[in-house]
């Protein structure tokens, strides 16, 4: 958003930007880092500490071999299903429900006290009450994924109006703005950001509770490799689905962060 | 120097109780000449901001009622704008956008809001930067842009809460002489607060100076000092500061 003929036409009055690490040098750190961490596994591995414990070449191995027969694509696939219409719902019904608690005190008093018990109890604990009462279907896995992301989702949107700078609101009004205006204007804008950063907590949570569920509940997809590689002592499949499953929740938070960085610059957030 | 008739805000006996009861003013009658400038002075916590708000229709009284032009205020006028100390800008907007903002609000057009903006911009000196960002810009030139906007609505009074109060002193000098500038082109009415003495004595027609809580009025000084002389020679003009000596032997017996 910055302009940088802006920057250059500055004035001596102008508050400099504060200038970034090299590039270069953290790139570096962050090889050597992984090279560290996956030596340490290979050791591991070949002492070994455990029999089912597989060094970090065979899990490459294994991950090669997944990849090449199709059966972790099968896999994330039948994963995925449950954790974006979960999240599709939260980021329509829970971001909007958090507006709405965020602009009615009404809706506040009436739901605020739900939604603060949900965050803060053991989600995990619900998920065999979802299966006694949905059975074991794919509504039952959306339910884990929207029961986990909610909270984090709906409360964020909700501290995000509700933290507006009352400075604005009211310079809002000293300028004639309506009830209307200030919400499209100024409240929303401000509240964006924070909307955003609940999307990509909920997506985080949404993960957790998509595993949980091909676990607890019926065994499909990254649940189901899990479980089958490891009943028949497959431990580096298990490891590289495992292994797999963390980088692609990190590889996507970190992707959104970025986005998130990109759409509001910490200079022109709000918050 | 001020006939009752040219009397544009009228202040009639506003109280203010907030929750929790602590009382922030009581009994305030006052009256502000138009096309001046009056400052509101005293000591912290004195209710100076509550009465600016209570002025601009932001907060309502318990007792009392505000007229402006004769008219009862029920809230915010086109005819009265506000400067924040805050500055209150969006920072997701550029300086353009962030001045024309009170138009924007009024439904003008962007061709005619962001022209009438551009000449307030250059008119509070803050050419060339309509479309750099608040974050990128100083206090003084987030206030100038506070002004700007203020300006643009083209309202005949203009309230200022403690608009220098996180300016430098440097650039709290120059904005100073710059306000005084501005407002002998434009006639309009000022009623700013501030808790610097020297700042009430040097740009006040009218000092009403505020009693600690609950603030009641404590006295009202007209320094009548020469305008047309330069910024430097009206600070070691003998009127000048015989009013800054004037409110602090006031104020003093305020301070614990």
């Amino acid at each position: 958003m910055r302009r940088p003929g802006a920057a250059a036409r500055a004035r001596p009055e102008i508050v400099p930007v504060k200038s970034h690490h090299s590039v270069a040098g953290q790139f570096g750190w962050q090889v050597i880092s992984f090279v560290f961490f996956f030596g340490a596994w290979e050791l591991a591995g070949r002492w070994p500490i455990s029999a089912a414990f597989p060094p970090f070449s065979q899990t490459l191995l294994a991950l090669g071999e997944m990849i090449a027969d199709g059966s972790l694509a099968r896999a994330y696939a039948s994963t995925l299903q449950p954790l974006v219409i979960g999240i599709a719902l939260c980021g329509i019904a829970g971001v909007g429900f958090g507006i709405a608690m965020g602009l009615s005190r009404t809706v506040e008093w009436l739901t605020l006290p739900i939604f603060i018990i949900l965050q803060a109890a053991p989600m995990a604990a619900i998920i065999p009450l979802i299966t006694y009462l949905y059975g074991i279907g794919l509504t039952a896995k959306v339910l884990a994924v929207v029961f986990l992301a909610a909270p984090v989702i709906v409360m964020n949107s909700y501290k995000g109006i509700r933290n507006t700078n009352p400075s604005l609101i009211q310079m809002c009004r000293a300028f004639l703005g309506t009830r209307r205006q200030e919400v499209l204007k100024i409240i929303l804008p401000y509240a964006a950001a924070l909307i955003f950063t609940g999307l990509r907590l909920g997506l985080a949570m949404g993960f957790i509770g998509v595993v949980i569920a091909e676990l607890l509940i019926t065994p499909t997809g990254i649940g189901d490799l899990i479980t089958y590689n490891s009943s028949v002592a497959e431990y580096p499949r298990m490891f590289a689905t495992i292994a797999s499953l963390v980088a692609v929740a990190a590889l996507t938070l970190n992707g959104l962060e970025r986005v998130e960085r990109a759409l509001f610059p910490p200079e022109i957030r709000g918050t | 120097m001020t006939m009752p008739d040219d009397t544009i805000v009228e202040v009639r006996g506003v109280g203010k109780l907030y929750e929790g009861g602590v009382e922030a003013l009581r009994g305030v009658t006052l009256a502000f000449p138009r096309g001046r400038l009056s400052t509101l002075l005293g000591p912290s916590g004195c209710g100076k901001t509550t009465l600016l708000k209570i002025i601009a229709g932001l907060i309502r009284p318990n007792a009392g009622e505000i007229r402006v032009n004769g008219r009862r205020v029920e809230g915010p006028g086109p005819e009265r704008a506000f400067v924040f100390q805050d500055f209150a800008l969006l920072p997701w907007a550029s300086v353009l956008r962030n001045v024309a903002f009170g138009l924007e609000l009024r439904g003008v057009p962007p061709e005619q809001r962001h022209e009438i903006a551009r000449r307030q911009i250059a008119e509070v000196g803050l050419g060339g930067f309509e479309s750099s960002y608040p974050n990128q810009l100083s206090g003084g030139m987030k206030q100038r842009v506070g002004l700007a906007r203020a300006l643009a609505v083209d309202a005949d009074i203009i309230l200022m809460d403690e608009p220098f109060s996180s300016v430098d002193e440097q650039t709290r000098r120059k904005f100073q002489e710059d306000l005084l500038d501005l407002l002998e082109h434009r006639r309009k009415t000022v009623i700013f607060v501030t808790h610097s003495i020297e700042e009430a004595a040097y740009l006040s027609d009218q000092i009403v100076l505020l009693s600690p809580r609950p603030g009641t009025v404590s006295r009202i000084i007209r320094p009548e000092i020469e305008r047309g002389k330069g910024p430097d020679e009206i600070r070691r003009d003998r009127r000048y500061l015989d009013t800054v000596d004037e409110i602090w032997q006031i104020l003093k017996q305020y301070v614990a």
